[in-house]
Protein backbone atom coordinates (compact mmCIF):
# COMPACT_ATOMS: atom_id res chain seq x y z
CA UNK A 1 0.00 0.00 0.00
CA UNK A 2 1.57 3.05 -0.99
CA UNK A 3 1.38 6.44 1.11
CA UNK A 4 -1.51 7.86 -0.65
CA UNK A 5 -3.75 5.12 -0.02
CA UNK A 6 -2.69 4.88 3.40
CA UNK A 7 -3.35 8.43 3.89
CA UNK A 8 -6.95 8.09 2.43
CA UNK A 9 -7.65 5.27 4.33
CA UNK A 10 -6.88 7.20 7.35
CA UNK A 11 -9.00 10.22 6.13
CA UNK A 12 -11.59 7.87 5.68
CA UNK A 13 -11.21 6.85 9.21
CA UNK A 14 -10.97 10.44 10.78
CA UNK A 15 -14.41 11.48 8.82
CA UNK A 16 -16.23 7.99 9.56
CA UNK A 17 -15.43 8.53 12.95
CA UNK A 18 -16.29 12.17 13.38
CA UNK A 19 -19.72 11.51 11.12
CA UNK A 20 -20.44 8.72 13.61
CA UNK A 21 -20.07 11.36 16.74
CA UNK A 22 -21.99 13.60 14.85
CA UNK A 23 -24.79 11.28 14.66
CA UNK A 24 -24.42 10.16 18.59
CA UNK A 25 -24.77 13.68 19.60
CA UNK A 26 -27.99 13.84 17.02
CA UNK A 27 -29.55 10.79 18.49
CA UNK A 28 -28.93 11.92 21.94
CA UNK A 29 -29.91 15.25 21.82
CA UNK A 30 -33.41 13.94 20.55
CA UNK A 31 -34.07 11.48 23.28
CA UNK A 32 -33.04 14.25 25.65
CA UNK A 33 -35.84 16.44 23.67
CA UNK A 34 -38.01 13.38 24.29
CA UNK A 35 -37.46 13.07 27.69
CA UNK A 36 -38.96 16.44 28.06
CA UNK A 37 -41.95 16.14 26.53
CA UNK A 38 -42.72 13.01 28.46
CA UNK A 39 -42.03 14.43 32.00
CA UNK A 40 -43.32 17.45 31.31
CA UNK A 41 -46.85 17.25 31.77
CA UNK A 42 -46.62 14.34 34.11
CA UNK A 43 -46.88 14.93 37.92
CA UNK A 44 -45.26 15.78 40.31
CA UNK A 45 -44.50 18.76 38.99
CA UNK A 46 -42.17 20.94 40.34
CA UNK A 47 -44.23 24.55 40.66
CA UNK A 48 -41.62 26.15 43.69
CA UNK A 49 -38.68 25.05 41.55
CA UNK A 50 -39.84 26.06 37.81
CA UNK A 51 -41.23 30.02 39.84
CA UNK A 52 -37.72 30.08 41.37
CA UNK A 53 -36.29 29.23 37.54
CA UNK A 54 -38.83 32.06 36.21
CA UNK A 55 -37.12 34.63 38.65
CA UNK A 56 -33.64 33.52 37.88
CA UNK A 57 -34.33 33.84 34.23
CA UNK A 58 -35.70 37.28 34.93
CA UNK A 59 -33.41 38.52 37.37
CA UNK A 60 -30.00 37.63 35.28
CA UNK A 61 -31.07 39.53 32.26
CA UNK A 62 -33.41 42.25 33.18
CA UNK A 63 -30.64 44.88 33.08
CA UNK A 64 -28.74 44.07 30.47
CA UNK A 65 -32.12 43.55 28.13
CA UNK A 66 -33.43 46.82 29.62
CA UNK A 67 -30.33 48.44 28.13
CA UNK A 68 -29.66 47.27 24.97
CA UNK A 69 -33.40 47.68 24.25
CA UNK A 70 -33.47 51.23 25.22
CA UNK A 71 -30.16 51.85 23.18
CA UNK A 72 -31.54 49.58 19.95
CA UNK A 73 -34.74 51.38 19.57
CA UNK A 74 -32.93 55.06 19.96
CA UNK A 75 -30.09 54.11 17.95
CA UNK A 76 -32.25 52.20 15.38
CA UNK A 77 -34.28 55.44 15.19
CA UNK A 78 -31.62 58.16 14.54
CA UNK A 79 -29.44 55.66 11.85
CA UNK A 80 -33.14 55.61 9.91
CA UNK A 81 -34.15 59.13 9.84
CA UNK A 82 -31.50 60.52 7.35
CA UNK A 83 -32.52 58.03 4.87
CA UNK A 84 -36.56 59.06 5.25
CA UNK A 85 -35.70 62.64 5.68
CA UNK A 86 -34.27 62.08 1.88
CA UNK A 87 -37.89 61.50 0.78
CA UNK A 88 -39.28 64.09 3.22
CA UNK A 89 -40.94 61.28 4.52
CA UNK A 90 -39.75 61.66 8.51
CA UNK A 91 -43.31 61.42 9.64
CA UNK A 92 -42.66 57.88 8.53
CA UNK A 93 -40.31 56.84 11.27
CA UNK A 94 -42.94 56.03 14.20
CA UNK A 95 -44.78 53.26 12.09
CA UNK A 96 -41.53 52.13 10.62
CA UNK A 97 -39.57 51.85 13.48
CA UNK A 98 -42.44 49.71 15.34
CA UNK A 99 -42.43 47.17 12.14
CA UNK A 100 -38.64 46.73 12.38
CA UNK A 101 -38.58 46.33 16.23
CA UNK A 102 -41.64 44.45 16.73
CA UNK A 103 -41.24 42.06 13.71
CA UNK A 104 -37.82 41.66 13.93
CA UNK A 105 -35.38 43.53 16.67
CA UNK A 106 -37.28 42.55 20.05
CA UNK A 107 -37.31 38.75 19.33
CA UNK A 108 -33.64 38.48 18.28
CA UNK A 109 -32.47 40.87 20.58
CA UNK A 110 -33.62 39.00 23.56
CA UNK A 111 -32.67 35.66 22.54
CA UNK A 112 -29.44 36.56 22.03
CA UNK A 113 -29.13 38.01 24.74
CA UNK A 114 -30.86 35.63 27.01
CA UNK A 115 -28.49 32.50 25.51
CA UNK A 116 -25.97 34.53 26.53
CA UNK A 117 -26.62 35.13 30.40
CA UNK A 118 -29.12 32.75 31.34
CA UNK A 119 -27.92 29.96 28.62
CA UNK A 120 -24.75 29.90 29.88
CA UNK A 121 -25.46 30.04 33.65
CA UNK A 122 -27.53 26.63 33.04
CA UNK A 123 -24.77 25.00 31.56
CA UNK A 124 -22.69 26.54 34.26
CA UNK A 125 -25.22 25.45 37.06
CA UNK A 126 -25.95 22.08 35.63
CA UNK A 127 -22.28 21.50 35.04
CA UNK A 128 -20.95 22.21 38.30
CA UNK A 129 -23.81 20.07 39.92
CA UNK A 130 -22.86 17.23 37.78
CA UNK A 131 -19.24 17.32 38.53
CA UNK A 132 -19.73 17.45 41.66
CA UNK A 133 -22.15 14.19 42.36
CA UNK A 134 -24.88 16.58 42.91
CA UNK A 135 -27.39 15.19 40.35
CA UNK A 136 -26.04 11.62 41.44
CA UNK A 137 -26.82 12.70 45.20
CA UNK A 138 -30.70 14.10 44.16
CA UNK A 139 -30.81 10.52 42.33
CA UNK A 140 -29.94 8.35 45.06
CA UNK A 141 -32.04 10.36 47.11
CA UNK A 142 -34.74 8.62 45.04
CA UNK A 143 -35.83 12.08 43.21
CA UNK A 144 -35.78 12.20 39.51
CA UNK A 145 -33.24 14.84 39.08
CA UNK A 146 -34.58 15.26 35.20
CA UNK A 147 -37.64 16.43 36.03
CA UNK A 148 -36.13 18.49 39.21
CA UNK A 149 -33.36 19.82 37.09
CA UNK A 150 -34.03 20.04 33.92
CA UNK A 151 -37.69 20.28 32.88
CA UNK A 152 -38.18 23.30 35.61
CA UNK A 153 -35.81 24.95 33.95
CA UNK A 154 -36.47 24.67 30.35
CA UNK A 155 -40.54 25.38 31.40
CA UNK A 156 -38.65 28.74 32.94
CA UNK A 157 -36.47 29.53 30.10
CA UNK A 158 -39.85 29.03 27.24
CA UNK A 159 -42.42 30.90 29.41
CA UNK A 160 -40.03 33.94 30.54
CA UNK A 161 -38.44 34.75 27.23
CA UNK A 162 -41.59 35.69 25.08
CA UNK A 163 -42.64 37.68 28.22
CA UNK A 164 -39.14 39.68 28.32
CA UNK A 165 -39.10 40.19 24.28
CA UNK A 166 -42.39 42.10 25.28
CA UNK A 167 -40.09 43.92 27.77
CA UNK A 168 -37.76 44.45 25.29
CA UNK A 169 -40.00 45.69 22.60
CA UNK A 170 -41.52 48.06 25.49
CA UNK A 171 -38.16 49.44 26.04
CA UNK A 172 -37.24 49.81 22.49
CA UNK A 173 -40.29 52.10 21.58
CA UNK A 174 -39.14 54.29 24.84
CA UNK A 175 -35.89 54.31 23.20
CA UNK A 176 -37.47 55.02 19.74
CA UNK A 177 -39.70 57.99 21.31
CA UNK A 178 -37.35 59.66 23.23
CA UNK A 179 -35.36 60.26 19.42
CA UNK A 180 -38.20 61.44 18.03
CA UNK A 181 -39.74 63.58 20.68
CA UNK A 182 -36.41 64.98 20.60
CA UNK A 183 -36.46 65.58 17.00
CA UNK A 184 -39.96 65.59 15.79
CA UNK A 185 -41.38 67.53 18.88
CA UNK A 186 -43.97 64.25 18.50
CA UNK A 187 -46.68 64.03 21.57
CA UNK A 188 -46.67 60.32 23.26
CA UNK A 189 -49.58 59.57 21.91
CA UNK A 190 -49.16 60.63 17.97
CA UNK A 191 -46.36 58.72 18.50
CA UNK A 192 -48.33 55.43 19.41
CA UNK A 193 -50.80 56.07 17.00
CA UNK A 194 -48.72 56.15 14.23
CA UNK A 195 -46.56 53.22 15.17
CA UNK A 196 -49.25 50.77 15.50
CA UNK A 197 -50.90 51.43 12.57
CA UNK A 198 -49.24 49.05 10.65
CA UNK A 199 -48.64 46.77 13.06
CA UNK A 200 -50.81 43.56 12.59
CA UNK A 201 -51.92 40.65 14.94
CA UNK A 202 -49.79 38.23 12.50
CA UNK A 203 -46.59 40.04 13.59
CA UNK A 204 -47.51 40.34 16.96
CA UNK A 205 -48.06 36.57 17.27
CA UNK A 206 -45.02 35.41 15.20
CA UNK A 207 -42.72 37.10 17.18
CA UNK A 208 -44.41 35.17 20.73
CA UNK A 209 -44.19 31.81 18.42
CA UNK A 210 -40.44 32.64 17.59
CA UNK A 211 -39.68 33.77 21.31
CA UNK A 212 -41.58 30.78 22.84
CA UNK A 213 -38.94 28.59 20.38
CA UNK A 214 -35.63 30.76 21.05
CA UNK A 215 -36.80 30.10 24.67
CA UNK A 216 -36.92 26.66 24.45
CA UNK A 217 -33.68 26.05 22.75
CA UNK A 218 -32.01 27.62 25.05
CA UNK A 219 -33.20 26.12 27.50
CA UNK A 220 -32.93 22.42 25.95
CA UNK A 221 -29.25 23.57 25.14
CA UNK A 222 -27.89 24.25 28.28
CA UNK A 223 -29.37 21.71 30.07
CA UNK A 224 -28.98 19.08 28.18
CA UNK A 225 -24.75 20.54 27.51
CA UNK A 226 -24.79 20.59 31.70
CA UNK A 227 -26.67 17.57 32.27
CA UNK A 228 -24.35 15.58 30.73
CA UNK A 229 -20.73 17.39 31.76
CA UNK A 230 -17.87 15.25 32.22
CA UNK A 231 -14.01 15.67 32.76
CA UNK A 232 -14.47 17.97 35.77
CA UNK A 233 -14.19 21.80 36.47
CA UNK A 234 -12.96 21.96 32.85
CA UNK A 235 -15.96 20.24 31.31
CA UNK A 236 -17.78 22.89 33.71
CA UNK A 237 -16.23 26.11 31.66
CA UNK A 238 -16.91 23.97 28.19
CA UNK A 239 -20.49 23.58 29.05
CA UNK A 240 -21.51 27.25 29.73
CA UNK A 241 -19.33 28.00 26.31
CA UNK A 242 -20.78 25.60 24.64
CA UNK A 243 -24.78 26.31 25.46
CA UNK A 244 -24.18 29.67 24.07
CA UNK A 245 -22.59 29.03 20.96
CA UNK A 246 -25.02 26.47 19.87
CA UNK A 247 -28.27 28.40 21.22
CA UNK A 248 -26.71 31.00 19.00
CA UNK A 249 -26.11 28.86 15.97
CA UNK A 250 -29.50 27.34 16.38
CA UNK A 251 -31.47 30.89 17.13
CA UNK A 252 -30.27 32.28 13.82
CA UNK A 253 -31.65 29.13 12.05
CA UNK A 254 -34.86 29.31 13.54
CA UNK A 255 -35.15 32.51 12.56
CA UNK A 256 -34.45 32.08 9.14
CA UNK A 257 -36.72 29.17 9.13
CA UNK A 258 -39.99 30.76 11.03
CA UNK A 259 -39.50 34.32 8.80
CA UNK A 260 -39.29 32.47 6.00
CA UNK A 261 -42.97 30.24 6.90
CA UNK A 262 -44.93 33.66 8.12
CA UNK A 263 -43.95 35.43 4.94
CA UNK A 264 -46.15 32.55 2.80
CA UNK A 265 -48.67 32.96 5.22
CA UNK A 266 -48.58 36.71 5.19
CA UNK A 267 -49.08 36.59 1.20
CA UNK A 268 -51.46 33.75 0.95
CA UNK B 1 -13.19 -4.43 66.42
CA UNK B 2 -16.78 -3.17 66.89
CA UNK B 3 -19.26 -5.01 68.58
CA UNK B 4 -22.20 -5.49 66.53
CA UNK B 5 -25.12 -7.25 68.37
CA UNK B 6 -27.46 -7.09 65.57
CA UNK B 7 -26.13 -9.03 62.54
CA UNK B 8 -28.28 -11.80 60.86
CA UNK B 9 -26.70 -14.02 58.68
CA UNK B 10 -29.26 -15.52 57.46
CA UNK B 11 -30.71 -12.33 55.92
CA UNK B 12 -28.74 -11.24 53.03
CA UNK B 13 -29.19 -7.07 52.20
CA UNK B 14 -27.10 -7.40 48.91
CA UNK B 15 -25.70 -9.63 47.12
CA UNK B 16 -23.69 -9.10 43.97
CA UNK B 17 -21.98 -12.04 41.92
CA UNK B 18 -19.65 -11.78 39.16
CA UNK B 19 -19.58 -8.07 38.39
CA UNK B 20 -18.03 -6.73 35.49
CA UNK B 21 -17.51 -2.75 34.77
CA UNK B 22 -15.60 -1.44 32.24
CA UNK B 23 -15.00 2.12 30.66
CA UNK B 24 -13.51 1.90 27.59
CA UNK B 25 -10.30 -0.25 27.53
CA UNK B 26 -9.89 0.49 30.96
CA UNK B 27 -11.66 -2.76 33.03
CA UNK B 28 -12.18 -1.58 36.34
CA UNK B 29 -13.84 -4.65 37.56
CA UNK B 30 -13.42 -8.17 37.17
CA UNK B 31 -15.91 -10.23 39.13
CA UNK B 32 -16.36 -9.02 42.22
CA UNK B 33 -18.94 -11.48 44.34
CA UNK B 34 -19.87 -9.77 47.69
CA UNK B 35 -22.63 -10.47 50.00
CA UNK B 36 -23.62 -8.15 53.00
CA UNK B 37 -25.73 -9.94 55.96
CA UNK B 38 -28.02 -7.59 57.79
CA UNK B 39 -26.46 -5.74 60.68
CA UNK B 40 -23.38 -5.82 59.28
CA UNK B 41 -20.35 -3.57 58.37
CA UNK B 42 -18.84 -4.71 55.72
CA UNK B 43 -15.49 -2.35 54.53
CA UNK B 44 -14.07 -2.41 51.12
CA UNK B 45 -10.15 -1.61 51.04
CA UNK B 46 -7.95 -0.66 47.79
CA UNK B 47 -6.12 1.61 46.68
CA UNK B 48 -6.92 5.01 44.71
CA UNK B 49 -8.35 4.23 41.36
CA UNK B 50 -9.26 0.53 41.93
CA UNK B 51 -13.02 0.96 41.28
CA UNK B 52 -14.03 1.28 44.50
CA UNK B 53 -16.58 4.33 44.01
CA UNK B 54 -17.64 2.20 40.79
CA UNK B 55 -18.80 -1.05 42.61
CA UNK B 56 -21.03 1.20 45.08
CA UNK B 57 -22.49 3.59 41.97
CA UNK B 58 -23.10 0.36 40.61
CA UNK B 59 -24.93 -1.16 43.54
CA UNK B 60 -26.94 2.21 44.36
CA UNK B 61 -27.45 2.28 40.32
CA UNK B 62 -26.19 4.95 39.12
CA UNK B 63 -23.97 2.88 36.65
CA UNK B 64 -25.14 -0.15 35.23
CA UNK B 65 -22.75 -3.41 35.33
CA UNK B 66 -21.56 -5.23 32.04
CA UNK B 67 -22.13 -8.32 33.53
CA UNK B 68 -23.03 -9.61 36.65
CA UNK B 69 -26.14 -9.55 38.96
CA UNK B 70 -26.59 -7.02 41.64
CA UNK B 71 -29.55 -7.69 43.92
CA UNK B 72 -30.44 -5.19 47.11
CA UNK B 73 -33.50 -6.11 49.43
CA UNK B 74 -34.14 -9.04 47.78
CA UNK B 75 -34.44 -6.91 44.00
CA UNK B 76 -32.23 -7.09 40.77
CA UNK B 77 -31.34 -3.22 40.96
CA UNK B 78 -30.72 -3.32 36.85
CA UNK B 79 -34.08 -4.60 36.44
CA UNK B 80 -36.21 -2.40 37.89
CA UNK B 81 -37.80 0.79 36.03
CA UNK B 82 -37.08 4.48 37.11
CA UNK B 83 -40.05 4.37 39.81
CA UNK B 84 -39.10 1.06 41.24
CA UNK B 85 -35.65 2.37 41.20
CA UNK B 86 -36.64 5.67 43.59
CA UNK B 87 -38.02 3.70 45.89
CA UNK B 88 -35.48 1.48 46.06
CA UNK B 89 -33.47 4.19 46.54
CA UNK B 90 -35.36 5.35 49.20
CA UNK B 91 -33.71 2.36 51.52
CA UNK B 92 -30.46 3.31 50.52
CA UNK B 93 -28.32 6.08 52.23
CA UNK B 94 -25.46 7.05 49.92
CA UNK B 95 -22.64 9.14 51.38
CA UNK B 96 -20.26 10.47 48.83
CA UNK B 97 -16.80 10.82 48.64
CA UNK B 98 -17.10 14.76 47.88
CA UNK B 99 -19.95 14.79 50.31
CA UNK B 100 -22.17 16.30 47.32
CA UNK B 101 -24.53 18.83 49.64
CA UNK B 102 -26.51 21.31 46.90
CA UNK B 103 -24.52 24.18 47.39
CA UNK B 104 -27.51 26.65 46.50
CA UNK B 105 -29.86 25.02 49.56
CA UNK B 106 -28.78 25.59 53.55
CA UNK B 107 -27.92 22.79 55.65
CA UNK B 108 -31.94 22.39 56.44
CA UNK B 109 -32.86 22.76 53.19
CA UNK B 110 -30.20 20.10 51.97
CA UNK B 111 -31.96 17.72 54.48
CA UNK B 112 -35.26 17.66 54.27
CA UNK B 113 -35.32 17.62 50.23
CA UNK B 114 -35.67 13.97 49.70
CA UNK B 115 -38.02 13.79 52.52
CA UNK B 116 -40.15 17.19 51.11
CA UNK B 117 -40.68 15.57 47.34
CA UNK B 118 -41.25 11.61 48.35
CA UNK B 119 -43.64 11.19 51.02
CA UNK B 120 -46.44 13.23 52.39
CA UNK B 121 -44.94 13.36 56.04
CA UNK B 122 -45.93 16.45 58.05
CA UNK B 123 -44.45 19.57 58.43
CA UNK B 124 -43.99 19.35 62.39
CA UNK B 125 -42.42 15.56 61.78
CA UNK B 126 -39.82 16.65 58.58
CA UNK B 127 -39.02 18.72 61.49
CA UNK B 128 -37.95 16.86 63.76
CA UNK B 129 -36.33 14.39 61.73
CA UNK B 130 -34.41 17.05 60.60
CA UNK B 131 -33.56 18.00 64.16
CA UNK B 132 -32.75 14.31 65.14
CA UNK B 133 -30.24 13.73 61.98
CA UNK B 134 -28.47 16.46 63.14
CA UNK B 135 -28.20 15.86 66.68
CA UNK B 136 -27.06 12.09 65.54
CA UNK B 137 -24.26 13.74 63.87
CA UNK B 138 -23.54 16.43 66.31
CA UNK B 139 -24.35 19.13 64.22
CA UNK B 140 -27.42 20.80 65.21
CA UNK B 141 -26.14 24.58 65.17
CA UNK B 142 -25.40 24.31 61.43
CA UNK B 143 -28.87 24.14 60.77
CA UNK B 144 -29.14 27.56 59.00
CA UNK B 145 -25.40 27.72 57.07
CA UNK B 146 -25.32 27.20 53.91
CA UNK B 147 -22.44 24.45 52.70
CA UNK B 148 -19.68 26.46 51.54
CA UNK B 149 -19.64 27.80 55.36
CA UNK B 150 -18.62 24.16 56.58
CA UNK B 151 -14.99 22.64 56.82
CA UNK B 152 -14.81 19.48 54.97
CA UNK B 153 -15.34 17.25 58.29
CA UNK B 154 -19.05 19.06 58.72
CA UNK B 155 -20.10 18.72 55.08
CA UNK B 156 -19.05 14.79 55.49
CA UNK B 157 -21.29 14.61 58.59
CA UNK B 158 -24.29 16.57 56.70
CA UNK B 159 -24.11 14.25 54.17
CA UNK B 160 -24.52 11.32 56.47
CA UNK B 161 -27.20 13.11 58.17
CA UNK B 162 -28.78 13.79 54.88
CA UNK B 163 -29.15 10.38 54.43
CA UNK B 164 -30.36 9.39 57.80
CA UNK B 165 -33.47 11.26 57.25
CA UNK B 166 -35.27 8.74 55.48
CA UNK B 167 -33.82 6.08 57.92
CA UNK B 168 -32.46 4.09 55.32
CA UNK B 169 -31.66 -0.22 55.75
CA UNK B 170 -28.81 0.13 54.05
CA UNK B 171 -25.71 2.65 54.18
CA UNK B 172 -22.91 3.14 51.83
CA UNK B 173 -20.40 5.50 52.71
CA UNK B 174 -17.34 6.27 50.17
CA UNK B 175 -14.33 7.35 51.63
CA UNK B 176 -15.92 8.64 55.02
CA UNK B 177 -12.66 9.94 56.96
CA UNK B 178 -10.57 10.70 53.60
CA UNK B 179 -8.73 13.93 53.69
CA UNK B 180 -9.60 14.98 57.14
CA UNK B 181 -7.08 14.94 60.79
CA UNK B 182 -7.14 11.94 62.56
CA UNK B 183 -9.07 13.06 65.26
CA UNK B 184 -11.78 14.15 63.19
CA UNK B 185 -11.37 10.49 61.46
CA UNK B 186 -12.14 8.97 64.77
CA UNK B 187 -15.06 10.78 65.51
CA UNK B 188 -16.39 9.80 61.70
CA UNK B 189 -15.84 6.53 62.49
CA UNK B 190 -17.42 6.30 66.15
CA UNK B 191 -20.52 8.40 64.01
CA UNK B 192 -20.50 5.36 61.69
CA UNK B 193 -20.76 2.85 64.82
CA UNK B 194 -23.52 4.75 66.33
CA UNK B 195 -25.38 5.10 63.41
CA UNK B 196 -24.99 1.20 63.51
CA UNK B 197 -26.43 0.81 66.61
CA UNK B 198 -28.71 3.34 66.77
CA UNK B 199 -30.43 2.87 63.06
CA UNK B 200 -29.32 -1.14 62.83
CA UNK B 201 -28.33 -0.49 59.99
CA UNK B 202 -25.92 -2.56 57.52
CA UNK B 203 -23.37 -0.59 55.64
CA UNK B 204 -20.37 -0.95 52.64
CA UNK B 205 -18.02 1.40 54.01
CA UNK B 206 -15.24 1.89 51.33
CA UNK B 207 -11.92 3.72 52.47
CA UNK B 208 -8.32 3.27 52.22
CA UNK B 209 -7.77 4.25 55.70
CA UNK B 210 -6.77 0.86 57.97
CA UNK B 211 -8.08 2.69 61.09
CA UNK B 212 -11.18 3.47 59.96
CA UNK B 213 -11.66 -0.12 58.53
CA UNK B 214 -10.56 -1.45 61.79
CA UNK B 215 -12.80 0.73 64.05
CA UNK B 216 -15.92 0.26 62.26
CA UNK B 217 -15.15 -3.67 59.81
CA UNK B 218 -17.42 -6.78 60.76
CA UNK B 219 -15.43 -7.73 57.50
CA UNK B 220 -13.07 -6.86 55.39
CA UNK B 221 -12.61 -7.37 51.63
CA UNK B 222 -9.03 -6.16 49.78
CA UNK B 223 -10.01 -5.10 46.34
CA UNK B 224 -7.02 -5.70 43.70
CA UNK B 225 -6.88 -5.02 40.43
CA UNK B 226 -10.85 -5.46 39.80
CA UNK B 227 -11.38 -8.54 42.35
CA UNK B 228 -11.77 -9.21 45.86
CA UNK B 229 -8.30 -10.52 46.84
CA UNK B 230 -9.18 -11.52 50.47
CA UNK B 231 -11.73 -11.41 52.86
CA UNK B 232 -12.82 -11.75 56.18
CA UNK B 233 -11.83 -10.13 59.70
CA UNK B 234 -9.17 -7.50 59.54
CA UNK B 235 -6.98 -9.27 60.74
CA UNK B 236 -7.43 -12.50 58.84
CA UNK B 237 -7.07 -10.48 55.65
CA UNK B 238 -3.69 -8.77 56.97
CA UNK B 239 -2.14 -12.16 57.92
CA UNK B 240 -1.16 -12.86 54.72
CA UNK B 241 2.20 -13.53 52.63
CA UNK B 242 0.38 -11.46 49.64
CA UNK B 243 3.00 -8.99 48.67
CA UNK B 244 0.47 -6.26 47.35
CA UNK B 245 -1.72 -6.52 50.84
CA UNK B 246 1.54 -6.45 53.03
CA UNK B 247 2.64 -3.32 50.67
CA UNK B 248 -0.96 -1.18 51.16
CA UNK B 249 -0.46 -1.96 54.74
CA UNK B 250 2.87 -0.53 55.49
CA UNK B 251 1.88 2.14 52.86
CA UNK B 252 -0.50 3.03 55.44
CA UNK B 253 1.15 3.60 58.21
CA UNK B 254 4.25 5.36 56.55
CA UNK B 255 2.14 8.22 54.86
N1 LIG C 1 -17.74 7.80 34.64
C1 LIG C 1 -16.53 7.29 34.35
N2 LIG C 1 -16.10 7.29 33.07
C2 LIG C 1 -14.89 6.76 32.76
N3 LIG C 1 -14.06 6.21 33.63
C3 LIG C 1 -14.43 6.17 34.91
C4 LIG C 1 -15.69 6.71 35.35
N4 LIG C 1 -15.79 6.52 36.67
C5 LIG C 1 -14.66 5.91 37.05
N5 LIG C 1 -13.84 5.68 36.00
C6 LIG C 1 -12.54 5.00 36.06
O1 LIG C 1 -12.66 3.88 36.90
C7 LIG C 1 -11.52 3.72 37.70
C8 LIG C 1 -11.92 3.57 39.14
O2 LIG C 1 -12.51 4.75 39.61
P1 LIG C 1 -13.09 4.90 41.07
O3 LIG C 1 -13.60 6.29 41.20
O4 LIG C 1 -14.03 3.80 41.37
O5 LIG C 1 -11.78 4.71 41.97
P2 LIG C 1 -11.72 4.61 43.54
O6 LIG C 1 -11.30 3.24 43.88
O7 LIG C 1 -12.98 5.10 44.14
O8 LIG C 1 -10.52 5.60 43.86
P3 LIG C 1 -10.41 6.74 44.98
O9 LIG C 1 -9.93 6.07 46.21
O10 LIG C 1 -9.39 7.67 44.43
O11 LIG C 1 -11.75 7.37 45.12
C9 LIG C 1 -10.63 4.90 37.42
O12 LIG C 1 -9.57 4.46 36.62
C10 LIG C 1 -11.49 5.88 36.67
O13 LIG C 1 -10.72 6.50 35.70
MG1 LIG D 1 -13.62 6.78 45.06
Amino acid sequence: MDYFTAELLNMKYVVSKNVDAFFTIIYDVAVFILRFFKEAFKPPFEFGEIIRQCYQVGYRSLALISMTGFITGFVFTKQSRPSLAEFGATSWLPSLVAIAIIRALAPLVTALICAGKVGSGIGAELGSMKVTEQIDAIEVSGVNSFNYLVVSRVWATTLMIPLLMCYTAFMAMMGAFLDITLNEQTSFSIFLTNAFSKITFLDFTSSVIRSIVFGFTIGIVGSYQGYNTSQGTQGVGKAANMSVVISMFLIFIEEILIVQIVNYIRVA
Amino acid sequence: MPIHTHIDMSKEMIRVTDLHKAFGDNEVLRGIDLIVHKGENVVVLGRSGTGKSVLIKVIAGLLKPDRGTVFVLDEEVERLNHTQLRALRLKIGFSFQSSALYDSMTVRENLEFPLVRNSNVRRKEINMRVEEALEAVGLSKAISQMPSELSGGQRKRIGIARTLIMRPLLMLYDEPTAGLDPITCIEINDLINEVQERYHTSSIIITHDLTCAKATADRVAMLLDGQFAKEGSFEEVFDTDDERIISFYHYNFIT
